[in-house]
């Protein structure tokens, strides 16, 4: 009788004594792992590709194993709609039980939950796998699209813009931006980029301006009114010259990067861009892409960047968030990611920092056919400031969307 | 009591989300939105929205499309329902109507676009042979800047809810008999039927019309798949603006959703406008009591583009179920190079949560939706008041708000009003908001099959005897079965195919089959799309199929009670 009554009434104490909205330590970490025990994480994480939605849940079998959490995929086509859920809270004054748990994020989006307030921490530093980052020596972990992580944010992912060109429609492939405007004047209608604000058009004419400008250290500062004409003219220039020999003399441009594979898939272009550096080797495997597909990078080096893990501010399950986090951040979960069968994007670990066993993990995989090796994908270009990324696609769409 | 209270309910469970969350709309408009620092009213949302490159454009092509897919779908609808009367063709259209009505609208989207697209199914099938294409031409077709391809994309799926909506409406005005009278009168039968018919059957399904021109001026996905880019039509502007990573787009955004408000309500006034002229050149051309003349043309016309309609929609979604088990499949072939079943392998095991929560919503909107209706079509018969048809501000035409009233311009401020409310996302709340738009569907397909019962039935069972109650459950639902089920699978077909509801009341929380369907979609792999746009089309068909067949078994002795064909 005791017993039972004890069973009852002491999670009640529990219950009542620890404060119910009190936010998890991240630097008492076995306390966040108690409380993090049985909670359900809602996490927001683009959905379109279905390599990405199949590792999310083999990472929610992982948690539900090693920490009890139940892992829920809340599938958006937009970050932005995360984003703006966060907002929807804040506006209805419900500070303290959001739906958000964890979103998958990085760049603007980024910047805007955190100049807006709308971020929970900070936490990322104190998580037990960080220092495997190596972040003394990695800006990137340290830096999102140069504004600073802060701790707000946990990394995740790393990506680098490629280029993939079909081997049986083209002999030699452009290795500069301008080689790949006189090479789209030789083969009219057969590239084109993802349309402007998608994040990989974006990238795309950040990239063309980070090759073709002569002074590229500003576009690392904040973007100043007065600069903006003159630093980016040159890309107006080239975009203006590339256009017309564009798919469909860029009257329509394909809405992101998959519909991109689509057009390469159905033979429509023969030279497309990717975020991913394993897209097409991905690709190849689920039959969307021919077999004689392959990467390239110009000689300059692309655009790389980092993509993060971030708790909102008033997100309900923040400790289960922040276990699933670093679990994420695992050798082991960070290795299955890699692996092209699996997903094939790449990790955001120092491999110098990790014990042998696990540097193995890394080393055997195999990247597949059309993936450039690290020493072929070459120098990585860090992302310039947002300010100057949102000019940019705000300058585009002024000039190349009809009135 | 229960039952008068029953349209008083209707009318408030509709109207009042909508007015709520307009105003919530409208508010951010002008620049009033305390959580982003907006505490002054103010014109800069404005004036930002109309600095937006190429917003002419989009508000053009959405006013333009809205229009010209209603007239040629209504067009189409009646030319058919004067040239085919009684043939074969008619009864097979019939027939396909249901089908063609629960294949959702981005799935019949998807399934156009591949086979119109320069590297689509028809240029494969024609090439190199006919063409000598060895690459795709370099054409701009699907998402074509005048929006051709989307209203193309609207008219093959809007054909089947006009003609369902007149099928339903049409017996009560005796066909029959007046064009018989017609005929009698020297009348060739087409021309017959669109002097004496069309007149009196307009009116009865000027609502359904209304709806699809609101629904065509700010439609969503399918003009995110078929529709221009440069710039897209305003209702997408909308969403991206809503999404924009830069939350002060939020204000113009809102007056955006505004702006399309206006759009809608001028399409519909315009659209009045029409009708008045052509119903005064029309009184003119009856008056004129040709007989003969256009007769063959129109007949063709009624008989052909309908055909021409059905087969694109089936055709399209054939293709994407060959694409749903394509290995590769380069252009020009005509076929892929292999089939393969890993597409429906790797959805399956993702499939039954979603089809699980969707069969639930749908379900449980749909009941309260017919309970709801019922009751009210039951208070109408006791108390003798029957609502003028066709206005829109007699009170059970408040029904009809949610679909006048584009989703885009008040589902963003509903989600904050119920956020307020400390209502928490669950299944509950998106039946809720399906409830919004399952209601009137399963009003307008039941109420003329009720109102039209002949009375004598329940006269004879009160003679007899009988309470009105017993009447009501022991003669009227009986007899009533064949259009309550097709009511049923009616409202089983909007709740399934609902995105934006689902995903902003869900907070994305509540999958169902076509959040994740149109979630792929955004990743553009025809494959996935082809295995989740054919387990989207294939749910409402089974509510069809059982609509169809359950009083057949029901009444296996009974012909006359087992519906329509």
């Amino acid at each position: 009788m005791l017993t039972r009554l004890l069973a009852f009434t002491v999670p009640l104490a529990l219950l009542l004594t620890t404060p119910l909205h009190a936010a998890p330590d991240p630097s008492d970490w076995e306390s966040v792992l108690d409380e993090a025990h049985g909670q359900t994480v809602y996490w927001y994480a683009w959905a379109g590709e279905e390599r990405t939605n199949d590792y999310i849940q083999w990472s929610a079998r992982q948690v539900a194993e090693r920490y009890d959490i139940e892992l829920v995929h809340v599938k958006i086509g937009d970050t932005a709609e995360a984003v703006s859920r966060v907002l929807a809270e804040k506006q209805a004054g419900n500070h303290e039980r959001g739906n958000v748990d964890l979103i998958w994020i990085n760049g603007e989006n980024f910047a805007t939950m955190k100049t807006n307030d709308l971020l929970f921490g900070p936490w990322s530093e104190q998580l037990p796998h960080y220092p495997l980052t190596d972040p003394e020596n990695t800006p990137a972990v340290r830096y999102d699209w140069t504004i600073p992580v802060d701790g707000l944010e946990s990394p995740w992912s790393s990506s680098q813009v490629v280029f993939y060109y079909d081997t049986a429609l083209v002999d030699e492939h452009p290795h500069s931006m301008p080689e790949l405007l006189d090479w789209t004047r030789e083969n009219p209608g057969d590239f084109t980029y993802a349309r402007v604000p998608n994040f990989l058009g974006n990238a795309f004419i950040t990239q063309a301006l980070l090759e073709l400008a002569e002074d590229t250290d500003i576009l690392y500062e904040p973007m100043r009114e007065e600069d903006f004409d003159e630093i980016s003219a040159p890309l107006w220039e080239f975009l203006d010259e590339l256009h017309p020999h564009l798919w469909r003399s860029g009257r329509a441009f394909p809405s992101n990067s998959s519909e991109l594979r689509r057009l390469m898939g159905d033979g429509e272009i023969s030279i497309a861009l990717s975020f991913s550096t394993t897209e097409a080797s991905g690709a190849i495997a689920n039959f969307e892409l021919p077999d004689s597909v392959r990467s390239y990078v110009h000689d300059d080096g692309m655009i790389g960047n980092m993509s993060f893990l971030a708790i909102p501010y008033n997100a309900q399950h923040k400790a289960g968030a922040m276990v699933v986090a670093d679990y994420l951040l695992s050798p082991e979960a960070q290795a299955h990611k890699q692996d092209p069968v699996v997903w094939g994007s790449n990790t955001v670990l120092s491999l110098d920092t990790l014990e042998d066993e696990d540097r193995i993990r890394f080393e055997g995989i195999d990247l597949g056919i059309a993936t450039l090796s690290p020493s072929e994908l070459g120098k990585v270009r860090s992302q310039p400031h947002p300010s100057w990324v949102d000019a940019l696609a705000d300058a585009w769409q002024f000039r190349y969307v009809g009135n | 009591m229960m039952l008068r209270l029953a349209p008083v309910l209707i009318v408030t469970l509709l109207v009042g989300p909508i007015l709520a969350g307009l105003a919530m709309a409208v508010l951010p408009a002008f620049g009033y939105l305390p959580a982003l620092g907006g505490t002054e009213f103010s014109l800069t949302p404005w004036r930002d929205l109309f600095a937006q490159p190429g917003l002419a454009r989009s508000v053009t092509v959405s006013f333009v499309s809205g229009l010209a897919t209603t007239m040629v779908s209504l067009s189409v609808v009646l030319l058919f329902l004067a040239s085919a009367s009684g043939s074969r063709l008619d009864r097979w259209i019939r027939r396909m109507v249901s089908p063609l009505l629960s294949i959702p609208h981005a799935a019949a989207a998807f399934g156009l676009a591949f086979l119109i697209a320069p590297s689509g199914l028809i240029s494969r099938l024609i090439s190199p042979g006919l063409t000598g294409w060895e690459r795709p031409p370099d054409a701009l077709i699907v998402q074509d800047p005048w929006g051709l391809s989307l209203m193309a994309g609207l008219i093959i799926k809007e054909i089947p809810f006009l003609l369902l909506m007149s099928l339903a409406a049409l017996p009560q005005l005796d066909p029959e008999r007046r064009v018989a009278m017609a005929r009698s009168l020297g009348y060739r039968p087409t021309i017959a039927w669109l002097k004496v018919m069309a007149p009196a059957l307009y009116p009865l399904i000027r609502l359904p019309v209304y709806a699809v021109i609101a629904y065509a001026t700010a439609v969503v996905d399918v003009a995110l798949i078929l529709g221009p880019t440069l710039p897209p039509t305003l209702s997408v502007s909308i969403l991206a603006w809503f999404n924009d990573p830069d939350l002060s787009r939020r204000f113009m955004a809102s007056a955006g959703a505004v702006l399309q408000l206006g759009i809608t309500a001028a399409a519909l006034v315009v659209w009045w406008c029409l009708e008045r002229g052509i119903a005064c050149l029309g009184r003119r051309w009856v008056a004129r009591g040709g007989r003969q003349r256009g007769e063959q043309p129109l007949r063709l016309a009624g008989k052909g583009l309908i055909l021409f309609a059905t087969l694109t929609a089936f055709v399209g979604i054939g293709s994407l179920a060959l694409n749903s088990v394509a290995g590769f499949w380069r252009f020009p072939d005509a076929l892929p190079q292999g089939f393969t079943a890993t597409h429906w392998i790797r959805a399956l095991p993702s499939l039954t949560g979603p089809v699980a929560s969707t069969v639930i919503i749908a379900a449980a909107s749909t009941l309260i939706a017919l309970a709801l209706t019922l009751a009210a079509l039951e208070n109408e018969q006791r108390t003798g008041r029957h609502p003028v048809q066709g206005r829109l501000l007699s009170a059970l035409g408040l029904l009809y708000l949610p679909l006048i009233v584009p989703q885009i311009a008040f589902l963003f401020g509903l989600v904050v009003v119920m956020e307020s409310l400390g209502s928490r996302p669950t299944h509950g709340l998106v039946i809720f908001g399906h409830l919004l738009f399952v209601l009137p569907y399963v009003f307008l397909s039941l109420s003329e099959s009720y109102r039209r019962l002949d009375p004598r039935w329940s006269q004879l069972a009160r003679t007899l005897g009988s309470s009105r109650n017993a009447v009501f459950w022991r003669v009227r639902l009986p007899l009533l079965l064949a259009p309550i089920l097709t009511a049923c699978a009616v409202g089983l077909a909007v709740s399934i195919g609902q995105y934006l509801p689902t995903q902003l009341l869900g907070a994305g929380r509540v999958p169902t089959v076509t959040t994740e369907a149109v979630a792929l979609a955004s990743g553009g792999n025809r494959r996935a799309i082809g295995v989740w746009a054919l387990v989207q089309a294939s749910l409402p068909l089974v509510g069809f199929i059982i609509a169809v067949g359950l009083p057949r078994l029901f009444w296996a002795k009974r012909r006359g009670m087992r519906g329509s064909p």
